[in-house]
């Protein structure tokens, strides 16, 4: 089975690639960091839309469970001598690969590769859609900080209509256990949520004093996130991390953010740096957890 | 002259439907005869073909194809969209002029009109631009293609939204039997938007088109074709509110008809969820709520005709992810068994008053869309209504089509163009090992 979003994913699944993660997070503190689990098998990483984290994440855990990898980003690809997405898949495919991991800028291109193609398929990120891996390692954050998820009240805060994080994260860490409000300006919230698991509301200082969790996100200026508010000061006064904000959070509780962090913008700068922000630990412990769902997929087989 | 006996049908009359012979001499109805077996003098010499069982009807009338010819022939063409129409029942077809380039002049529209008569299968009745190149600057050579008999205007594909332009559009063509039509879809409230705007859209993280987009084009529209008195025709209606707009507009007097096309009839944007780019067309797919209005505005003629927005793309040009794909479905073919299913085998005087009469109206089309009596145009279609089958392949170019593998109930089973058969399904069974025309 292809891993491309968590939405209607079970809890128990979720909660053994939790588990998974805990072991490699041994691996990887261990002097010799690699495991032969892999061994033998080949993993394209196809990265269409740009990548600095996510796509080094992904390589350095297919290295630790020591399968082969190849890297591929759209600039240096045939793209640009007008191939199609279907050809390059199918091309890479007949490589022998047995798993892609895919990031694009458009909703469902890995679930289209996952159809074209008999290969495994890694969803690192669809247009807005969904990013499954980062919800996971931000899930994997909480519980190691918080020792469980069950009952966290998590504020996502920002640009929600474009951002497939914040739809990753509802749907993994509702299924867990929390409770998630999103937090936006009417033009960044979604068109329509009734269905969803979650509040929304659009005032962050009254979300404030009851959340356990403050998970921020970027404007997305290449998805239009720039164009429906009025300009970045008025935006930074009602939903910026400012000090005087971060003040009147509970004691217990911890900043996440996906990155790149726009500093001064979604959040202060002294804040990105203070102890209860856990943005080193989540790309840290995003290798473990991506270590966990590459095993989960391909060490069965 | 060739002498055809279409024997044992239903024939739709004006007032009734009953079992008669029809005679066919050369390109008219000679004759509607009990069948009796009596006036063997007229019969004779006559090819006999058995209708037993079907229902014979007006051939369909299509106000909305993209037959691509000129520039995008690699998605169809005439002789291949024609083919797909006589298979579909259709004997007329209105092609859209957003071609390659745009039917902006009088030359133009008679070489799409000679290449229809050459391919012999279907009359196919060549839309005009409204703006010179689509570019909604100014207006194209409406004299011009007046003169070269079109009187269906359009620029499909994209709004005419300078509504001091559309305005002068109307008042020029309005007087002279000239129809406005509009696919109406404000630029900016659909910016960006690939699907309907609502539940699924905000699931997947896709810039949607709110069904506003549609209303406040159609909203303005009316009112200028309330101040010009011209005819106004909306293309595609996707939501239930235009239809309350139409109604209200057409209740204090003002000159306007609709269409809608079968995919809006059957399919909602739940089908966005598989993220194949066959479910990518503008407007979009929209609700439930709205495919029930758009039905029950069908059966009750607050929309007047069924169009098909027959739009070819090839297979590759579709396989794409979704928000790259180009927009449209193919629909000549399935047309007719689609609205059958919806509209069901009671209502079949509607389908045919909804898919024949009333577009040939629209278009002013006085060779289609006839009642069967003696000597009308013998554009002809037999049907049967029951007869259940799943689209697999196709006469057109391309295969984007939402029905492919979808239960369908009521089948075309014979097409007569001008007095001759232009499609015969107990002859071909299988599309793909029939030849050109």
């Amino acid at each position: 089975m292809s891993f491309l979003t968590t939405e209607g994913v079970a809890r128990s699944e979720l909660e053994k690639i939790l588990y998974l993660a805990d072991e490699f997070t041994e691996v990887l503190a261990r002097p010799i960091r690699i495991v032969p689990a892999l061994q033998g098998k080949l993993i394209a990483n196809l990265f269409f839309e740009n990548s600095t984290r996510t796509r080094l994440s992904f390589e350095r855990a297919a290295r630790a469970l020591s399968a082969d990898v190849m890297t591929f980003s759209a600039g240096s690809s045939s793209l640009s001598k007008g191939e199609s997405l279907k050809d390059t898949a199918l091309t890479i495919e007949a490589m022998g690969v047995d798993l892609m991991v895919v990031r694009h800028s458009s909703t469902g291109a890995p679930r289209r590769i996952d159809q074209w193609t008999s290969c495994l398929v890694v969803n690192a990120g669809d247009g807005a859609h969904q990013h499954p891996t980062q919800a996971l390692l931000d899930a994997f954050t909480l519980r190691r900080h918080f020792g469980g998820i069950e009952g966290l009240r998590v504020a996502i805060v920002g640009d929600i209509r474009h951002s497939r994080v914040a739809r990753s994260n509802l749907f993994a860490l509702t299924a867990l256990g929390a409770q998630v409000t999103l937090v936006a300006p009417r033009t960044l919230q979604p068109v329509e949520y009734q269905d969803w698991p979650a509040a929304v509301t659009e005032s962050l200082d009254e979300e404030l004093s009851r959340t356990d969790v403050v998970y921020l996100l970027r404007i997305q200026t290449e998805r239009g996130g720039a164009s429906v508010f009025p300009s970045l000061p008025e935006y930074v006064s009602r939903y910026g991390l400012t000090r005087e904000r971060f003040a009147r959070l509970p004691k217990e509780s911890v900043v996440l953010h996906p990155g790149p962090m726009n500093r001064g913008v979604e959040i202060d700068d002294e804040i990105a740096r203070h102890p209860r922000a856990l943005i080193l630990d989540q790309v840290a412990n995003g290798v473990a957890v991506r270590m966990a769902i590459l095993f989960r997929l391909l060490g069965a087989r | 002259m060739e002498r055809l006996l279409l024997e044992g049908a239903t024939v739709l009359t004006s007032r009734r439907q009953s079992v008669a012979d029809v005679l066919v001499v050369g390109d008219r109805v000679e004759d509607v005869l009990t069948p009796s077996g009596e006036n063997q003098e007229v019969r004779a010499g006559a090819r006999a073909i058995d209708l037993s069982g079907l229902v014979l009807g007006p051939g369909l009338v299509d106000l909305h194809v993209h037959l691509r010819e000129p520039g995008q022939e690699w998605k169809e063409d005439i002789a291949s969209g024609s083919r797909a129409a006589a298979a579909g029942g259709y004997t007329a077809v209105v092609a859209m002029p957003n071609t390659d380039p745009p039917l902006d002049a009088g030359y133009q529209a008679r070489y799409i009109a000679d290449r229809g008569r050459q391919v012999g299968l279907v009359e196919v009745i060549p839309a005009g631009c409204i703006t010179m190149g689509m570019e909604g600057k100014r207006l194209s050579h409406l004299d011009d293609l007046l003169a070269a008999g079109v009187r269906i205007f359009s620029d499909d594909g994209l709004t005419v939204t300078d509504s001091g332009l559309l305005r002068r559009a109307m008042e020029y063509v309005g007087s002279r039997g000239g129809v406005i039509c509009q696919h109406a879809e404000d630029p900016g409230l659909a910016a960006g938007g690939h699907l309907h705007e609502g539940r699924v859209s905000s699931l997947l993280g896709m810039t949607g088109i709110p069904t506003q987009a549609e209303t406040t084009v159609v909203a303005r529209d009316l009112a200028l074709a309330e101040l010009t008195g011209a005819a106004y025709h909306v293309q595609h209606v996707s939501c239930g509110e235009t239809v309350a707009l139409i109604r209200s507009a057409r209740e204090r007097g003002v000159k306007v008809t609709a269409e809608v096309a079968p995919h809006h009839l059957v399919f909602t944007e739940s089908e966005v969820l598989k993220m194949d780019s066959v479910a990518k067309m503008y407007p979009p797919l929209r609700t439930e709520a709205d495919v029930k209005a758009l039905t029950q505005a069908l059966l009750e003629g607050d929309i007047d005709a069924v169009a098909t927005d027959h739009a070819p793309h090839a297979a590759h040009e579709k396989d794409v992810p979704f928000e790259e794909a180009p927009k449209g479905v193919i629909g000549l073919e399935t047309a007719f068994s689609a609205v059958c299913s919806v509209l069901g085998g009671p209502a079949l005087r509607t389908v045919f008053e909804r898919m024949s009469v009333a577009p040939a109206r629209i278009a002013s089309l006085e060779r289609h869309g006839n009642w069967i009596e003696p000597g009308i145009p013998a554009n002809l279609v037999a049907v049967d209504p029951n007869q259940p089958w799943i689209p697999q392949r196709y006469r057109s170019k391309s295969t984007n089509s939402l029905f492919t593998g979808v239960p369908l109930v009521g089948q075309v089973r014979l097409t007569i163009h001008d007095g001759r058969i232009t499609y015969d399904a107990s002859r071909v069974a299988d599309p793909d090992e029939e030849g050109s025309p």
